[in-house]
């Protein structure tokens, strides 16, 4: 599939959460409790683009599926676009713009401290997400900032697993799937080092930067 | 042959269907027990509602009850799994005959008693309480049954009882959630005995005029209406008085999140969320929590002198 086609393709993907809960709303399909439900499943859904985007790699490296790299950048970016709209959900229609209220709850209720905290580092994230921002920051300093993609992946499951009542089986799966995923990536990291050790590293592709997880920016 | 919906015009009001069958009722079943056809078996006067005949009392400030739809099609019964929506889904399984319920521990006649005989033991009052989740959602029920005393009364407990522990069904065969670890299961729940006798404190057996649906506790549960709901156990299977305080499962659960008591208590915050206000189903904004859910003038001298924020 061309990129282009493969680009709008996810775009759309991507919109569809969103879609079902706006027609659900406007046709009464949420059941009992709709608010709730928006709230939820826009949290959800951030939760679910952040393991997609921190998925892109492995997949990469597993099948070599190249092309994947290339929507990474839109998969994070729908990231921010979901966690801003549960925090919205979250201050419209759970606190109603009570600043008040709020402020308490972020420094009260760790589940809200720690979500609020993963919103707050996602944000530089997403302001750094053009070229000519990685083309500022520099390759590496770009590289070092968006490994704070970790610690939000860690926070927002955390958030997760201190909101439910008592049923943990779901915040359990999602952190399952996060430490594989985080996993993968020190196991790999690992097998780098022991073979620099074993003096058998060969930087491949450098030039390429095919294996290093730096965006590859269009040629000038 | 083709079976057809019918258009809303042919269908017959509940009223008018209701008065159809009265005079059936009399005029045919009178002219056929005349004759001599049939005896005249309290079974023949089948389609009457379950809650026919039983007083009403509005106990929610002329609030408009919660539509049936949503009180039967969003709760909790984690005995069917932790989605709110799971208890509709699978609660038809759950097998309600026969019943028995075990009234047992510190008392003077201990019995085991059906459904049957437990509806004679008071008439059924139908009652418009409010419901508050300690989820912060909350419902306003038009409940079917007779203050719990009624029954508490009948085994005659002893001066040494001064706790009432409820515990609730446990069918493996009917209930998926029982399976798994997320409580202590059978579910328990108590009460403190003056609490399980005040006038307020219900054992219900139906709402909406009908019998208890099954994913609502059926055939009969607990209602304290000033209470979180989920000290309103569910489909009982023994009421056991005792001379100390029962551990409920979710005080077993979380024992810093759910103490014995569970009052409704705007300024007891549950440890992990505000428990100030709360969102009644079919609003869109929230509105402030009422101290005992708004029963305060009923039951706040039970608490005299406690301090409610210890005793949570």
């Amino acid at each position: 599939m061309p990129l282009a086609a493969l680009k709008a393709l996810t775009f759309l993907l991507c919109l569809l959460p969103l879609a079902w809960y706006g027609w659900g709303a406007w046709h009464d399909l949420l059941g009992a409790n709709p608010v709730e439900a928006v709230t939820r499943g826009l949290g959800i859904w951030t939760l679910n683009f952040l393991l997609i985007t921190l998925a892109v790699t492995p997949l990469r490296k597993l099948t070599g599926w190249y092309q994947a790299l290339r929507l990474r950048r839109m998969l994070g970016l729908f990231v921010f676009f979901y966690a801003t709209l549960h925090l919205t959900s979250y201050l419209w229609f759970d606190q109603f713009f009570d600043w008040g209220a709020i402020a308490r709850d972020i420094l009260k209720r760790p589940f809200i401290t720690v979500g609020m905290a993963a919103f707050v580092l996602l944000i530089p994230l997403a302001a750094t997400s053009s070229h000519f921002a990685i083309r500022q920051l520099g390759g590496r300093r770009w590289q070092a900032l968006h490994r704070t993609v970790y610690v939000i992946a860690i926070l927002a499951v955390l958030h997760y697993f201190w909101l439910v009542k008592a049923d943990l089986a779901a915040p359990l799966l999602y952190g399952g799937i996060l430490c594989g995923l985080l996993g993968l990536r020190v196991w790999w990291r690992e097998q780098e080092r022991r073979e620099q050790l074993a003096g058998k590293y060969q930087p491949k592709n450098i030039s390429r930067n095919s294996n290093r997880i730096i965006p590859i920016l269009p040629e000038r | 042959m083709k079976t057809s919906t019918p258009s809303p015009a042919e269908i017959t009001p509940p009223e008018v269907y209701a008065r159809r069958r009265e005079f059936l009722k009399t005029s045919i079943g009178a002219g056929l027990v005349a004759a001599g056809a049939v005896s005249p078996a309290p079974t023949f006067a089948a389609p009457r509602k379950f809650g026919d005949g039983a007083s009403q009392r509005d106990y929610a400030g002329g609030e408009a009850p919660t539509p049936l739809q949503h009180v039967t099609g969003y709760n909790n019964f984690y005995e069917f799994g932790t989605d709110k929506a799971d208890p509709a889904r699978l609660a038809h399984r759950l097998k309600t005959a026969p019943w028995q319920l075990s009234l047992e521990g510190l008392v003077k006649k201990p019995v085991t008693l059906g459904i049957e005989e437990i509806l004679q033991l008071a008439p059924l009052e139908e009652r418009i309480y409010r419901l508050r989740c300690v989820e912060g959602w909350s419902m306003v029920i038009p409940w079917l049954g007779f203050p719990l005393d009624a029954l508490l009364k009948r085994v005659e407990p002893l001066g040494s009882a001064k706790y009432v522990e409820f515990i609730s069904a446990v069918q493996p065969e009917t209930m998926p959630g029982v399976k798994g670890r997320v409580l202590d299961w059978p579910y328990v729940e108590g009460l403190r005995l003056d609490e399980a006798r005040h006038p307020l404190t219900l054992l219900a057996l139906g709402l909406y005029g009908e019998v208890l649906p099954k994913q609502n506790g059926a055939p009969l549960r607990l209602v304290v209406p000033w209470k979180y709901g989920f000290k309103s156990a569910k489909s009982l299977v023994a009421i056991r008085f005792t001379e100390h305080e029962p551990r409920s499962s979710w005080m077993k659960a979380a024992p810093r999140e759910y103490g014995f008591y569970s009052n409704v208590n705007p300024a007891v915050d549950h440890p992990r969320w505000s428990q100030a206000s709360e969102r009644r189903i079919g609003e869109f904004r929230k509105r402030p929590t009422l101290l005992f859910n708004g029963y305060g003038d009923e039951v706040a001298r039970l608490y005299s002198g406690m301090d409610l924020a210890k005793h949570f």
